[in-house]
């Protein structure tokens, strides 16, 4: 997730635009719930995003998306992934991870939302790891401050030869969702 | 020309920019990327850096190379400057050649530290300059700074940025980078022995030096004053942004000062009071900027109302953002509150941290809960990634001071009830840092304690930095390492064992021989980090196997084991360890190779 948002942020910054990323490290990092914002503008002052001023919210595990929306602006576009990641606590019997109720809560909102089973095609791609570049593909789908397929080109310079092949097809399948190929149904599965 | 820098990376820039021969550090979140920036750097710019046992030696490798005249860098987080406290006091005194800069990362939330400490603190106790940046753009220009700051008044200087400048990435504009062309030599002079009579004339000298910095601020570009009426707010490093943006929400167009070094500069400060009615000071942590400006109101006689945290309108604790900041301008200015409309998602699972899948601490712990099941045993713990040992279902630490901490308390603990089992679990790192003290002091005085080495052979929880303990350093490669086994016989130890953790049945064997020794043993539990191999088998459960007892996720809790409704999962994020295919008392988890 720290390596999806400094791929946005590299891609907007090549593109002429002010950023600011926020990430976390250290403790939340084990496990944790990991946030990370990315901002892009002119006369850009804090990383953090203030409540309600987020355009686009990128969600990398379903619960964790809900966690997230205080952070998005009326209207704002919702990318998730489907799928969960069950932390210990759950297993444990501690809480409870009530799937079906999150995903009718996030079908509610006035948001504009595409729910993608990241996995899935992370898996197809070749690697259950590339769940970053399919989401960073459905995302060049939409309407940014620059072209989507920067996105592409930028995790390319950051990221090992070897990662590519899965990565540009994690990436590709990623987009053709984002461009409705699937439509949504299909894609939550 | 521009590129993307984190806060960190930025200041390890402006370090080379500013031409630094010495770097060195002991890893800490969210200080540890400037060193490890640094020591990346280190070969192509010719300078040297180390990764250093603990934050006191850090700084005193740093002062010796100053005291030559050589420009160092030394990063650590706010808790490693109490450790590297002692040298620092005496530093301020003696002072320093070439330019010394101490990186010191606070992280007010905190977000992975055990305290909120505010190293601003620590300046004005030890009477040395802080800079306080903001922006990573502010924090490479003020590393340039700090070392002319540093030279200029032969005093280390302190940077002091939080977790979201250190975290936060920007497009900074980098300088053209300079080759150390300095002289370096030590002079021998009486100036560099510290005595009794000698401190008292530092100690003048420095006082003297603290009122000169003061002065030189007043025209720093750190400092900035923008005038828009009689109502102003003054604030400091990262809270000087919420407050901007805040404005800019809100609309209002209120006076603004910017502090970003300290000591203050008084005549700015002072000339911006005159011009105020109400005054409100916005700053994370201690109220340092505001008992200073608080201070200079009633010296020089100001009828200004100051707000803050003396009348609990700024929190003293946790982190400010710009949501927080609008409502306290808000109260100030005496405008309604936001009404928030409520929304009520549904109650979300609880995402504490976790042992990653796989770890050998899990491992290690399970080991030796397992060992102790029938007597009363606790578990003194330290500071590392396994600190989350003391997380269900293992619950196996019960104590987590500081570095060092878990042997020596563990010794206390068992003068008070010898009667009971006392365990010390230290990582390997943290051994090196501060554990060997403890560990001679338990030899010397008889103490019956077993102390567990987790030898997981690099500092995982600050991003897997080496130690003394491997054949490598900062630089590159090297032969040597110092053997853990060895060093523990030195110090005195007899009884010291070595154990495989993913190896279940013979480390608990070895976990029951140590636990009944008398006076201290030492069980190295050495594995790698899972994070340092690839693995290439993992594990799957065979459901006609499995009856779905639960032991293995409700004793173990590998976060890759997953409870369904028909049965129990392997995740794709299984490293492979082992230990649950071994717990398992019907024989269903089986390896298969990774995909
Ligand atoms: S082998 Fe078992 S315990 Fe080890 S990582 Fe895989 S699932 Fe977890
Ligand atoms: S990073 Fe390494 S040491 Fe830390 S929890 Fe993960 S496996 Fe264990």
């Amino acid at each position: 997730m720290v390596l999806a948002s400094r791929i946005i942020a590299q891609t907007a910054m090549k593109n002429g635009w002010q950023v600011r990323t926020s990430e976390i490290h250290g403790m939340a990092q084990r496990g944790g719930a990991v946030t990370s914002h990315v901002r892009i503008g002119k006369n850009l002052f804090g990383a953090l995003i203030p409540n309600g001023a987020a355009d686009i919210l990128l969600g990398f595990e379903l619960a964790e998306t809900v966690r997230g929306l205080e952070k998005l602006k009326a209207g704002g576009k919702i990318i998730a992934n489907s799928a969960k990641v069950v932390p210990v606590s759950v297993t444990m019997g501690k809480t409870k991870y009530p799937d079906q109720e999150i995903l009718q809560y996030l079908k509610k909102q006035p948001y504009d939302l595409t729910l993608v089973d990241a996995h899935s095609l992370a898996l197809k791609a070749g690697h259950y790891k590339a769940v970053n570049m399919v989401l960073l593909g459905v995302l060049a789908a939409q309407k940014l401050p620059f072209a989507g397929d920067g996105l592409l080109s930028t995790a390319l310079e950051l990221l090992p030869a070897k990662l590519h092949e899965v990565n540009v097809k994690a990436f590709y399948l990623g987009k053709q969702t984002g461009e409705g190929y699937y439509g949504h149904s299909a894609a939550i599965s | 020309m521009k590129q993307l820098l984190m806060g960190n990376e930025a200041i390890a820039r402006g370090a080379v920019e500013a031409g630094i021969d010495v770097a060195t550090a002991y890893p800490g979140t969210p200080s540890s990327e400037v060193f490890m920036a640094l020591a990346k750097m280190a070969p192509e710019h010719g300078f040297y850096a180390e990764y250093s046992a603990n934050e006191k030696v850090a700084l005193e490798v740093a002062a010796g190379a100053a005291y030559a005249g050589a420009r160092s860098i030394v990063s650590m987080k706010q808790v490693g400057l109490n450790v590297a406290a002692d040298p620092l006091m005496s530093l301020a005194y003696i002072g320093v050649k070439g330019g010394l800069v101490l990186v010191v990362a606070d992280d007010p939330g905190p977000h992975s530290s055990q305290t909120e400490q505010d190293t601003r603190k620590f300046g004005q106790f030890a009477k040395l300059p802080v800079f306080n940046p903001g922006t990573p753009q502010e924090a490479k220009d003020m590393t340039l700074a700090a070392f002319e700051t540093s030279e200029k008044l032969g005093l280390p200087v302190i940077l002091r940025p939080t977790t979201r400048t250190c975290h936060v990435c920007q497009d900074v504009e980098v300088g053209e980078v300079r080759k150390s062309k300095k002289v370096i030599r030590f002079e021998k002079d009486p100036k560099w022995v510290i005595m009794p009579k000698l401190s008292y004339l530092k100690h003048q000298e420095l006082n003297v030096k603290y009122l000169k910095a003061a002065e030189m601020f007043e025209t720093s570009p750190f400092n900035e004053s923008l005038i828009r009426g009689n109502q102003g707010i003054i604030t400091t490093g990262v809270s000087y942004n919420y407050v901007m943006e805040a404005l800019e929400i809100l609309g209002e167009n209120l006076s603004v000062l910017k502090i970003g070094t300290y000591p203050i500069p008084e005549k700015m400060v002072t000339n911006f009071l005159k011009q105020m009615d109400t005054v409100l000071v916005v700053e994370e942590q201690e109220p340092v900027l505001e008992d200073e400006v608080i201070k200079l109101a009633w010296k020089n006689n100001l009828r200004v109302d100051i707000s803050g945290k003396h009348n609990n309108d700024v929190p003293r604790e946790g982190e400010l953002d710009t949501d927080k900041v609008m409502a306290i301008i808000r109260k100030f200015l005496g405008l309604p509150e936001e009404t928030v409309s409520p929304v009520s998602p549904p109650e979300l699972p609880l995402r504490p941290p976790t042992l990653c899948a796989g770890c050998p601490h899990r491992a290690s712990f399970y080991v030796f809960k397992k060992a102790v099941r029938k007597m009363d045993a606790i578990f003194t713990g330290d500071i590392g990634c396994y600190t989350l040992g003391n997380a269900p279902p293992l619950e196996a630490l019960d104590t987590c001071l500081c570095m060092g901490a878990g042997v020596t308390q563990a010794q206390g603990l068992k003068r008070v009830e010898p009667e009971r089992k006392l365990v010390a679990f230290i990582g390997d790192s943290t051994f090196f840092h501060t554990g060997i003290p403890g560990l001679i002091n338990a030899v010397y005085n008889q103490t019956d304690i077993t102390v567990v080495i987790l030898d997981n052979r690099t500092t995982a929880m600050t991003g897997f930095q080496p130690h003394p303990g491997l054949p490598q350093t900062a630089m590159g490669t090297k032969e040597e390492a110092i053997d853990l086994e060895v060093l523990v016989k030195a110090c005195g130890v007899r009884n010291v064992y070595k154990a495989d953790p993913y190896d279940l049945e013979q480390a608990q064997k070895i976990a029951a021989r140590a636990l009944e020794d008398n006076g201290p043993s030492v069980v190295i539990m050495k594995r790698e980090c899972v994070h340092l191999v690839r693995p290439s088998i993992r594990y799957e459960v065979e459901t006609d196997k499995c009856n779905n007892c639960g032991v293995c996720y409700k004793t173990f809790g590998c976060p890759a084991l997953f409870k369904e409704d028909d049965g129990v999962k392997i995740m794709d994020d299984c490293n492979g360890c082992s230990v649950c295919s071994q717990i398992c008392p019907s024989g269903a988890i089986k390896p298969v190779r990774h995909s």
